[in-house]
C-alpha cells in the first residue's frame, strides 16, 4: 500500500528551457509531502512527471523500486487532482466519482454504492444526481478529491488544488485535506506557491525555484534554517542585509553589514560555516527576531520608524536603517537607506513609538542566519 | 409632433427590409395556390392545390429528390467523420503545422463547385479507365460520383464547425479521464464525443443541407441520373409552372416547423439547466414542450392537407376557362368585323399588328385550360420520348418538349 517515490535526478527540457534541473529525492509512503515554489518554477510539470503525463528529458522516477519509464498515465499508481479540476461537465457527481469504476468495467450497482460511501467520506452525501456547475467552489474540489480516491491510488498528486478558492474557504480545505489524508492514509504530493499552505499541512516540503529543488525538509526546517538565499527570502517574510564575514568563533560569525557596528550571528550549522572570513555573505533576520533593545546592547543599531501597519494581534513597523540594501552593489553607497520589518506583538508595553521615532533594535544572534549570497524570492 | 416622422423612419426601413427578404417568398407561396399555368399573383384565377397533388405525380422529380436524398445521407455520413478527424488534428498539432494543415483542409471551399464536380468526374473517369472498369460501375455511378465530390467541401464545412466548439474544449478533461484509468478509447468516446455531440448533429444538418441544395458539383458528377437541383434547374429551363413554388412551400414550411420545434426544444433546455422549467404550471410546461409543438405543428399540416385534398376547384376553373373563351371569341369577331371593315383599304401590316397582343395572349391564357378538355390549339407535341441516353439531354424530358412556349408546357399534364 504504501510506496516510497524515488526521483532520480530528473530533468525536464523544453527547447533550450530548463523546466525542472536534476531533482533528486525520495518520498516517504503516506506522507504528505509538497512542492513550494513561485509560479513558472516547475512544479506542475514535475507533477506531470509523476503522473505519466510527461517524459523526463533525463532521469528516472521510480514508484515502490519499480522505474516508471514508458508507463502511461492511466496504468500507474497515480491519481491527480488537476489545478483547474477537470470535472466532466456533462456527468453528475455520482458520475464523475463512479468515472474511473466506469472505465474499469466495475457493474453499475457497485459504482453507485462506491459512489455514495465516497460522497459520504466528503460529506456531499445524497447530491450525487446534481450537476457540476451546480456545486460550490469547495464542494467541486471534495468532488474533485473523491474522484481520484475511486482510482484507489497509491499516490494522490495535487496541482494548487486550492488555488481558486477563497481565503475562508481555503483555510477550511487544508485542514480538511489534511484530515481525509490522515484518514485514508494515502501518499498526497501537494503543489502550492501559497508557503502558509505548504507549511501548515505538509510533513515535508521541497522548496523550488527555476527549475531546481533548494531544500527539503519539515516546515520548522525549511523556516527556521534556510539553506539558500532564495529559501530564506521565500518562506516567510525576512529581512535581507548583504555585507562580508569579518570573523568566525565559537559558531558565531562577526559580520559587518553597514551597520554603525558589527553583529553577531549564529553559524554553528548549515552553509553559513562555510562562510570564511572576508566572503560576501547575505544575513537574514525575521521582523519577528527584531525587538527594540537599549542602544548598547549586543547587536543593537539605531533606526527610524517610517510607517506602521496595524494587524490587531500584532503590528508591523517599517524602519529605515542606513546601509546597503538587499540588492547591493557598487552603485549602492554605504548610506543609502535600507528597509527593514519589525513585527511586534501588540501588547508591547515598551514599544509604545509611532512613525518618525528614532529608536535602537536588536536580535539574538541565534534568531538570524548568514547565506552565502543567492537570489532572492521577488516580492 | 416631432415624435412622429422619428418613429416613422425606422418602421418604414423595417417595413422595406422585411418585405426584401420575405416578399419574394410570399409571393412565390402564393402563386403555388393560383390556378394560372404560369407563376403568378395575378391575375388570381382560382384557389387551387392541383399542383402539390401535381407534384406528387411528377416521376422525374421524385426521382430526383429519392437521388437527393440518398446523396445526402451518404455525404452526412461520410464528410461528418471526416471533418471531426480533421479538426481533431488540427486541435493536435503545433501551430505551424497547425497553419498549413489549415489551409489545405479550407481549400475545396474556396475551390469553386464547377472545378469540384469536372474534376471529380475526370478523375474518377480516368481511374476506371485505367483498371478497365465497365460503365455500370461505381466510377461512372452518378450517385457515387456526386457523394465523392460533394464530400470534398462539406468535409471542410464541417471541419469549421467542429473547429469552434473543439476550441472551448478543455484538453485537460482529456487527460484527467486517462489519469482515472481509461484508455484513449476510453476518453474520446467518454469525454470528448458526448462534448462534440450538438456539433455533431449541427454538422449533420449543414452537411445535409448543403449537399441537398448543391448544384454547380452536382450538374457535373450526377451523369445520367438526376437530383433535386438537376430536376428543378431543368423545369426552369424548360418550361415553369407553379408546381416549383409548391416545391418551395413545402421547404419553406418544412423549415419554418422544424426552427420553430428545435428552438422550443432549446429553449427548455436551457430553462432546464438553469432550473428556470415551470414546474407548478403544468399547462405552460405542455404546450411549450417541443414534442407537443411538433404534434400541433403535425396536425395543422395534415388539416392543410386534407384540406387541399378536399378542395374542389375545377367548377372555378371551368367558369375562368369560359370567360377566356369568350374574350377570345370576342376579340376574333372584332378582329374579323375590322378585317371586314377595312377591306376596301388594304393595309394587310396594320391588322396582324392589331391583332398581335391578342394573339400572343391567347396561348398563356389559354394554357390553364389544359385542366379542362384541352382546347384546339393545344395538341401537345409528340409526347417526349424517353431522353436519349445522353448525359445532359434530362432538359428533354420537360413534358411539352423544348421549344413549346413557355406557358404551354405543363399543359399535356395538369390533366388529374
Ligand atoms: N509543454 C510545454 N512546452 C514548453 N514550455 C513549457 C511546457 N510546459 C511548461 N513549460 C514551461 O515550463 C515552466 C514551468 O512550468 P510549470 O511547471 O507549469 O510551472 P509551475 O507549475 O511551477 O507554475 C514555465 O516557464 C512554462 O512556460
Ligand atoms: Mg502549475
Amino acid at each position: 500500500m504504501t510506496k516510497d517515490i524515488t526521483l532520480d535526478y530528473v530533468s525536464v527540457q523544453f527547447g533550450d528551457y530548463v523546466a525542472v534541473d536534476g531533482a533528486h529525492l525520495t518520498i516517504q509512503g503516506g506522507e504528505f509531502f509538497s512542492f513550494l515554489g513561485p509560479s513558472g518554477c516547475g512544479k506542475t510539470t514535475l507533477l506531470r512527471c509523476i503522473s505519466g503525463f510527461q517524459e523526463p528529458t533525463a532521469g528516472q522516477i521510480r514508484i515502490g523500486g519499480k522505474d516508471m519509464r514508458g508507463i502511461g498515465p492511466n496504468k500507474r499508481p497515480t491519481a491527480l487532482i488537476f489545478q483547474n479540476l477537470a470535472l466532466f461537465p456533462l456527468m453528475s457527481v455520482a458520475d464523475n466519482i463512479a468515472f474511473p469504476l466506469e472505465v474499469r468495467g466495475v457493474d453499475r450497482k457497485t459504482r453507485r454504492r462506491r459512489a455514495d460511501e465516497l460522497l459520504e467520506l466528503i460529506a456531499l452525501s445524497g447530491q450525487g444526481d446534481k450537476r457540476i456547475s451546480e456545486l460550490s467552489g469547495g464542494q467541486k474540489q471534495r468532488v474533485a478529491i473523491a474522484r481520484a480516491l475511486a482510482v484507489e491510488p497509491d499516490i494522490l498528486l495535487l496541482d494548487e488544488p486550492l488555488s481558486a478558492l477563497d481565503l475562508k474557504l481555503r483555510q477550511h480545505m487544508r485542514r480538511e485535506l489534511r484530515a481525509i489524508q490522515k484518514q485514508v492514509g494515502l501518499t498526497f504530493i501537494y503543489i502550492t506557491h501559497d508557503q502558509g499552505e505548504a507549511l501548515t499541512m505538509s510533513d515535508r516540503v521541497a522548496v523550488m525555484s527555476r527549475g531546481r529543488i533548494e531544500q527539503v525538509g519539515d516546515a520548522r526546517a525549511v523556516y527556521d534554517q534556510p539553506r539558500t538565499a532564495f529559501v530564506a527570502s521565500f518562506v516567510g517574510e525576512n529581512n535581507a542585509l548583504t555585507g562580508r564575514v569579518l570573523g568566525r568563533e565559537n559558531g558565531l560569525s562577526t559580520l559587518d553589514l553597514g551597520l554603525p557596528a558589527p553583529v553577531r550571528v549564529a553559524t554553528a550549522s548549515g552553509p553559513g560555516a562555510k562562510l570564511a572570513p572576508g566572503a560576501e555573505c547575505m544575513a537574514f533576520v525575521r521582523p519577528e527576531a527584531l525587538r527594540p533593545c537599549a542602544p548598547d546592547a549586543p547587536n543593537a543599531f539605531p533606526a527610524t520608524v517610517i510607517r506602521e501597519e496595524f494587524e490587531g494581534a500584532q503590528r508591523h513597523l517599517v524602519l529605515e536603517t542606513p546601509g546597503p540594501g538587499p540588492a547591493a552593489g557598487p552603485a549602492a553607497g554605504p548610506a543609502a537607506p535600507r528597509e527593514l520589518r519589525m513585527t511586534l506583538v501588540n501588547d508591547d508595553r515598551d514599544a509604545a513609538f509611532g512613525p518618525g521615532a528614532a529608536i535602537s533594535v536588536g536580535f539574538a544572534p541565534d534568531m538570524a542566519c548568514a547565506l552565502p549570497p543567492g537570489e532572492l524570492a521577488s516580492a | 409632433m416631432t415624435k412622429g416622422p422619428a418613429l416613422l423612419l425606422p418602421v418604414l426601413y423595417l417595413a422595406l427590409f422585411f418585405a426584401y427578404l420575405f416578399g419574394p417568398l410570399a409571393i412565390m407561396a402564393i402563386t403555388a395556390f393560383n390556378s394560372a399555368g404560369f407563376p403568378r399573383v395575378s391575375p388570381w384565377e382560382c384557389l387551387t392545390f392541383g399542383w402539390f397533388g401535381k407534384l406528387a405525380q411528377d416521376t422525374r422529380l421524385l426521382e430526383g429528390i429519392g437521388n437527393s436524398l440518398i446523396i445526402g445521407v451518404g455525404v452526412v455520413l461520410i464528410a461528418v467523420p471526416i471533418g471531426l478527424a480533421a479538426a481533431l488534428t488540427l486541435s493536435q498539432v503545433g501551430p505551424r503545422l497547425r497553419a498549413s494543415l489549415y489551409t489545405v483542409f479550407i481549400a475545396p471551399i474556396l475551390v469553386p463547385g464547377v472545378v469540384i464536380g469536372l474534376s471529380t468526374l475526370i478523375f474518377w473517369d480516368r481511374l476506371g479507365a485505367m483498371i478497365g472498369a465497365d460503365y455500370d460501375t461505381l466510377f461512372y455511378d452518378g450517385i457515387f460520383l456526386t457523394i465523392a465530390g460533394q464530400v470534398t467541401f462539406i468535409a471542410a464545412y464541417s471541419m469549421l464547425v467542429f473547429l469552434s466548439r473543439i476550441s472551448r474544449f478543455d484538453p485537460t478533461l482529456t487527460e484527467a479521464a486517462l489519469d482515472m484509468g481509461a484508455t484513449p478509447t476510453q476518453a474520446f468516446v467518454k469525454v470528448l464525443l458526448p462534448f462534440m455531440a450538438p456539433a455533431i448533429a449541427s454538422a449533420a444538418v449543414l452537411a445535409f443541407l448543403a449537399s441537398m441544395e448543391n448544384y454547380n458539383t452536382t450538374v457535373f458528377t450526377v451523369v445520367a441520373e438526376s437530383t433535386f437541383t438537376t430536376v428543378l434547374a431543368s423545369k426552369v429551363r424548360y418550361g415553369l409552372d407553379p408546381s416549383i413554388s409548391a416545391v418551395a412551400v413545402i421547404i419553406v414550411a418544412f423549415t419554418l416547423i422544424a426552427a420553430t420545434v428545435f428552438e422550443m426544444g432549446k429553449r427548455r433546455q436551457t430553462r432546464a439547466a438553469s432550473g428556470l422549467l415551470a414546474l407548478d404550471r403544468p399547462v405552460l410546461r405542455l404546450i411549450a414542450h417541443p414534442l407537443f409543438v411538433a404534434g400541433l405543428m403535425a396536425a395543422l399540416v395534415g388539416g392543410v392537407v386534407w384540406t387541399g385534398a378536399n378542395h374542389d376547384s375545377s367548377v372555378c376553373e371551368m367558369q375562368v376557362l369560359d370567360d377566356k373563351r369568350a374574350v377570345q371569341e370576342r376579340l376574333e369577331q372584332e378582329r374579323r368585323e375590322r378585317i371586314e371593315a377595312l377591306t376596301p383599304a388594304p393595309s394587310a401590316p396594320s391588322a396582324p399588328t392589331q391583332s398581335a397582343p391578342g394573339g400572343a395572349f391567347a396561348p398563356g391564357s389559354l394554357a390553364p385550360g389544359g385542366s379542362a378538355p384541352s382546347p384546339a390549339p393545344s395538341p401537345a407535341p409528340a409526347p417526349a420520348p424517353s431522353a436519349p441516353g445522353g448525359a445532359f439531354v434530362p432538359g428533354a424530358l420537360a413534358p411539352g418538349g423544348a421549344f413549346a412556349p413557355g406557358g404551354l408546357a405543363p399543359s399535356g399534364s395538369v390533366d388529374n
